[in-house]
């Protein structure tokens, strides 16, 4: 088991006052809160940050868990003390209300999570409807073209039979409906919490979220793509092959193109009720000067064309 | 508890057509309608359709209200507070969506 500093993970010194661990976690929770954060690890640190404020908060935990001492470094092996918290009292029955999801660190430190069974057992009616559950899965571009069986994996909190909150992992076969884009939901009836007394299951739903592809970009139902073009593809026209998530289409490249012009494929988005565009955005490449061939071009459309790319600029 | 399902389960897209009832959505989210009518009043949400029964809540409500209830039991975001995060965020999600079709995502 891994030795936690959960004032490292803070970023507070071992002396902070109650107050300044109470600021340290307020500006950390709203850094990494998995709806507001972007980081890729928002969810894990919003966790981990949850768990140090859990036993820092807790001046009785606090104290329990610097009695441990300060020559621990986190991520190092670690084994309790015998009797490590011997003289301490939590109160308070269960010390985690709830947290099912703890490290081992802290389970070992401070037992398991029990089960709200006030809130829970006690209201439940004899039959009653399991709960809706709500998760998140990453699909590709191209499952949203042609469909897809992907398959996620859900842990899932369940409630042992001496009431601990354990989780538990469960995979379950998803197929990604045709034409699906970036933030929309699938429910999955019967696939959330079981019922109680014989009553239906709740649903599970999953937001679905693209993963970042090479070539495209998706916006709305809209699909972007980067295309490199020669110098001259861009100038005299041309006709290319591109690729397309529903496989490679012919371009028509219209004789004076400049760099950035957005070429339109009409109804190549992704599909749905209404279909969405795919655009191509010409990105001319030029050609190194690095052979005399190359050089001697170069120097003569210099000389020939009289281009001046500035000339709006007024500088000469 | 139920056997394991090892066939695909049947899915249901809910897109921008999709609406749900204030039932369907005080359940997909666990919280009772007091609450739904309460974000209602900040504006969180906005149903069409005659009060109660009748209400119809477009498809985006289910993200709205759970990042609502993740704002104020994770931060301790009041109301008012959540709604302004909620729409400063979509204004960000756009911003984003701008730039990544602008490919402001190369390096």
């Amino acid at each position: 088991m891994e030795y936690k500093d959960y004032y490292e993970i803070m970023g507070v010194k071992r002396d902070a006052t109650q107050d300044e661990i109470k600021r340290a976690y307020r500006k950390l929770a709203r850094k990494y809160h998995p709806d507001v954060s972007k980081e890729s690890d928002a969810e894990a640190r919003f966790k981990e940050v949850g768990e140090a404020y859990e036993v820092l908060k807790d001046p009785e935990k606090r104290a329990a868990y610097d009695q441990l001492g300060a020559q621990w470094q986190a991520g190092q092996d670690f084994r309790p003390p015998p009797d490590w918290d011997a003289g301490f009292e939590f109160s308070g029955g269960g010390y985690t209300a709830g947290g099912a999801d703890h490290s081992a660190f802290f389970e070992e430190l401070f037992g398991r999570g029990f089960a709200q069974q006030g809130a829970t057992g006690g209201r439940r009616s004899f039959h009653m409807r399991g709960e809706d559950h709500h998760a998140k899965v990453l699909v590709d571009i191209e499952d949203s073209f042609s469909g897809a069986t992907r398959s996620i994996s859900l842990r899932v909190p369940e409630v042992t039979e001496d009431g601990h909150v354990t989780t538990r992992d469960r995979t379950l076969n998803v197929s990604i409906p045709k034409g699906i884009r970036p933030g929309q939901q699938i429910r999955l009836a019967g696939q959330g919490g079981p019922g109680f007394g014989g009553a239906e299951a709740g649903d599970l739903f999953l937001e679905v979220e693209f993963r970042d592809h090479p070539l495209y970009r998706v916006d709305g139902a809209d699909i972007y793509l980067d295309l490199p073009v020669a110098p001259w593809e861009a100038t005299l026209g041309a006709n290319i092959k591109v690729p397309t998530p529903s496989g490679p289409v012919d371009l028509k490249i219209p004789a004076d193109s400049n760099q950035g012009r957005k070429l339109r494929l009409s109804g190549r988005g992704l599909s749905g009720k209404k279909s969405g565009d795919m655009y191509v955005v010409l990105q001319v490449s030029l050609p190194p000067a690095d052979s005399d061939v190359a050089r001697k071009l170069y120097e003569q459309m210099k000389d020939q064309l009289g281009f001046n790319p500035r000339a709006a600029m007024e500088v000469v | 508890m139920s056997k394991k399902n090892q066939s695909i389960p049947a899915v249901e897209l809910i897109d921008e057509q999709t609406t749900f009832t204030l039932v369907e959505l005080c359940r997909a989210c666990a919280v009772e309608a007091e609450f739904i009518e309460a974000m209602i009043e900040q504006g969180i949400l906005e149903p069409t359709g005659r009060r109660g029964r009748h209400w119809c809540f477009p498809s985006s409500s289910l993200r709205r209200t759970r990042v609502t209830l993740h704002l104020q039991q994770d931060l301790g975001v009041n109301l008012a507070g959540a709604a302004l995060a909620l729409d400063l965020l979509e204004r960000i999600e756009e911003l984003n969506a701008r730039v990544r079709a602008m490919g402001g995502h190369r390096k």
